[in-house]
């Protein structure tokens, strides 16, 4: 047991696991002799040598589509997409085919692959490298996305991800990757995909939220428990898809109020499949609308606009208060 | 730049340089046979509204056959979705064929090493490009081969994986049936290089163009090319010249775009008419054998058509069922839902 940042978690898991499984290959532009943008795949090419840990041309479809072939070919290819703001030519390939080779071959094929991604703001980053596109995602029948928020979290949804059958997107919060250090377990262990975590249990609200945005959700909530004696629970959603729908009822119907995190645009963001999962599971406990705190209906900003754009601790302490004040 | 001449089997010499035995090329000219055959069939079937929109092979049986022959069951094949013909000879059951036409699975049967047929053009070139990947990783004696047409080589991922091929250097074909029309754009709009070939040479690939209605010269530059991939010698793009004789599907009406002076003139070379003369030259070939292989054709058809239309009704459960390997309880109480309603 180590204390670990994010970068230094998922780089000792996929070591770890390339080392646990021969089958296991990286893909991906610079992760070799460069170790990656952000330095998740540091050394890993000194390590395991070019045919496992391979540096691509650059093209995102490409990455994607290969990365499928390989899967279905035997291998388990855990592919890095530099910014998910790339992503987007590789849509096709996950919409396509990677989603739905099980379905298309009665179940016979499977795509056991993941593909790792850095997104978000925050870190004052060019244009076009922090968006938050997991809404697109969500909507892809076939593919599981999960976005840890915590080192730990990194390394069981990582470790969940390249075991599952089928393919998951793993969504890496840029503004988390160095931000705290926390007690890693050096043992492979699993977050199973499809489970939220109560990252704090409360009774008065449940703030639910994800990524970047949960540390963001705990200085507010501290905030106000020193000012108000407010009771915050916290749900780190952390799977998207499949979604935990039984552990956000439950928080709801515990709390009767809701506020709803995220740094993706408003209109169709996730937040509004959580909007709508929490009211179908607890309406009748509801003592306030539920409020959603999301960037607006806007193109992510070149970063001097950055701040105004990306949910902050007092416009999300600002919802609770709007949550709370309905009696 | 490199000069892509058009390859024959048969010189002027009329010497033939055909590697594999006659008997090869009877067992070709017999399932050229069985897929005409099939389009015939499913051309009537589909005006009955018994199958849906279908893409024929009319005027393409040399290469879809052909090629499919020059591949040994444990290469990898990666078709698009007019190469039935092809997925047959690879080991796709009839029965698959149709049951795909009628829109009740996927062109996929368990243990045939094929993929189902892509749709998306141009974007299974790179499963076929990871594919070899994965076999030379595991050092596996195959390839991995995708079908795809003239229109396929504007998309960008036909790029993409002729230059992650090139990089890699996997053995992977790339088998582009040039048939001179994507459903109404010409090859002329489609792209200004002289060949399609041609375009092998800026990723560092071989290039080659055949004619891809002389059946043997297709299987040799297949058999060919997959050899030097399996030596470790790199990938190949072929391009076999053809002409697509029929529409693009059911659904199109080529007569709004081109001629029946220009149809003819390629109808005039129909390959199964080609082989079969090269065939009887050789005393391979009667005409009684030929109606003999065409009434086998259309009885085999029949009986498969029968089977498959006999099979009843789909199950609703089946479209939930392979969505994940472990279903999520979202989608489990969807299919109990759907599953209730149909009990209605």
């Amino acid at each position: 047991m180590s204390e670990k940042n994010m970068v230094e978690a998922l780089h000792d898991t996929l070591s770890q696991m390339m080392q646990h499984d021969p089958r296991l290959v990286l893909l991906g532009e610079d992760i070799g002799v460069n170790g990656g943008v952000f330095r998740v795949t540091d050394q890993l090419l000194t390590q395991f040598g070019s045919d496992r840990v391979i540096d691509t041309p650059l093209a995102e479809s490409a990455i994607v589509g290969t990365a499928l072939g390989m899967a279905i070919g035997g291998l388990r290819p855990v592919c890095e997409i530099q910014f998910l703001g790339f992503l987007y030519p590789a849509l096709d390939q996950l919409i396509s085919h990677v989603s739905r080779i099980r379905a298309r071959s009665a179940g016979a094929l499977g795509a056991a692959l993941v593909i790792r991604a850095p997104f978000g703001g925050g870190i004052r980053a060019p244009e076009q490298h922090a968006d938050s596109a997991e809404g697109y995602l969500t909507t892809i029948p076939g593919l599981k996305v999960a976005i840890p928020s915590s080192p730990a979290d990194a390394k069981g949804l990582l470790i969940a991800a390249i075991e599952d059958e089928d393919p998951v997107v793993l969504l890496e919060p840029i503004r988390l990757y160095r931000l705290g250090r926390e007690e890693v377990p050096d043992t492979l262990y699993r977050v199973p995909l499809g489970t939220a975590r109560i990252v704090q249990p409360g009774r008065d609200v449940s703030v639910i939220t994800y990524g970047a945005m949960v540390p963001l959700a705990r200085a507010a909530a501290t905030q106000l428990q020193q000012r108000y004696g407010w009771d915050v629970e916290i749900v780190d959603v952390r799977s998207l898809s499949p979604l935990d729908e039984e552990t956000l009822g439950q928080s709801v119907r515990k709390t009767g109020r809701a506020v709803i995190v995220h740094e993706a645009p408003l209109t169709g963001g996730f937040g509004a499949e959580i909007l709508a999962t929490v009211t179908e599971q607890a309406f009748w406990w509801l003592k306030a609308p539920i409020v959603r705190v999301t960037g607006p209906d806007v193109p992510f900003p070149p970063y001097a606009w950055e701040d105004w754009y990306v949910p902050n601790v007092s416009r999300i302490a600002h919802a609770i208060g709007q949550v709370m004040a309905e009696e | 730049m490199n000069q892509y001449p058009v390859v024959r089997v048969m010189d002027v010499e009329g010497t033939l340089a055909f590697s594999s035995s006659l008997e090869t090329a009877l067992h070709i000219y017999q399932d050229m046979i069985l897929l005409r055959a099939f389009d015939e069939k499913t051309l009537t079937l589909q005006r009955q509204g018994r199958v849906g929109t279908f893409a024929p092979s009319l005027g393409q049986e040399a290469a879809e056959i052909a090629s499919a022959y020059a591949l040994d069951r444990q290469d990898w094949m990666v078709p698009s979705y007019r190469d039935h013909g092809a997925l047959y000879v690879h080991g796709l059951p009839l029965d698959h064929v149709i049951l795909f036409a009628m829109g009740r699975s996927g062109s996929y049967a368990a243990g045939v090493r094929a993929l189902p047929s892509s749709i998306p053009i141009a974007t299974h070139l790179l499963h076929a490009v990871g594919l070899a990947y994965a076999l030379k990783q595991q050092a596996e004696p195959a390839i991995a081969m995708a079908y795809f047409g003239d229109g396929a080589t504007s998309e960008g991922d036909f790029h993409e994986a002729l230059n992650f091929a090139g990089v890699w250097q996997v053995p992977v074909l790339f088998f582009c049936q040039n048939n001179g029309w994507a459903i109404s754009t010409p090859v002329h709009r489609q792209t200004h290089s002289e060949t399609l070939a041609q375009k092998a040479e800026a990723y560092g690939i071989a290039g080659v163009r055949v004619d891809g209605n002389d059946a043997l010269a297709v299987y040799e530059v297949v058999r060919q090319a997959r050899e030097k991939a399996i030596q470790g010698h790199g990938p190949t793009l072929i391009e076999a010249v053809t002409y697509r004789a029929g529409p693009h599907t059911t659904a199109d009406d080529p007569t709004r775009y081109r001629t029946s002076n220009e149809v003819n003139i390629h109808t005039a070379q129909d390959p199964i008419r080609r082989l079969g003369e090269f065939l009887i030259q050789q005393g391979l070939l009667t005409k009684t054998l030929k109606e003999q292989m065409m009434r086998d054709s259309k009885e085999r058809i029949n009986e498969a058509v029968g089977r498959v239309e006999a099979q009843g009704a789909v199950m609703v459960g089946d479209m939930f069922r392979h969505v994940y390997q472990t279903l999520p309880t979202r989608i489990q109480r969807q299919w109990h839902e759907w599953e209730d309603r149909s009990h209605e």
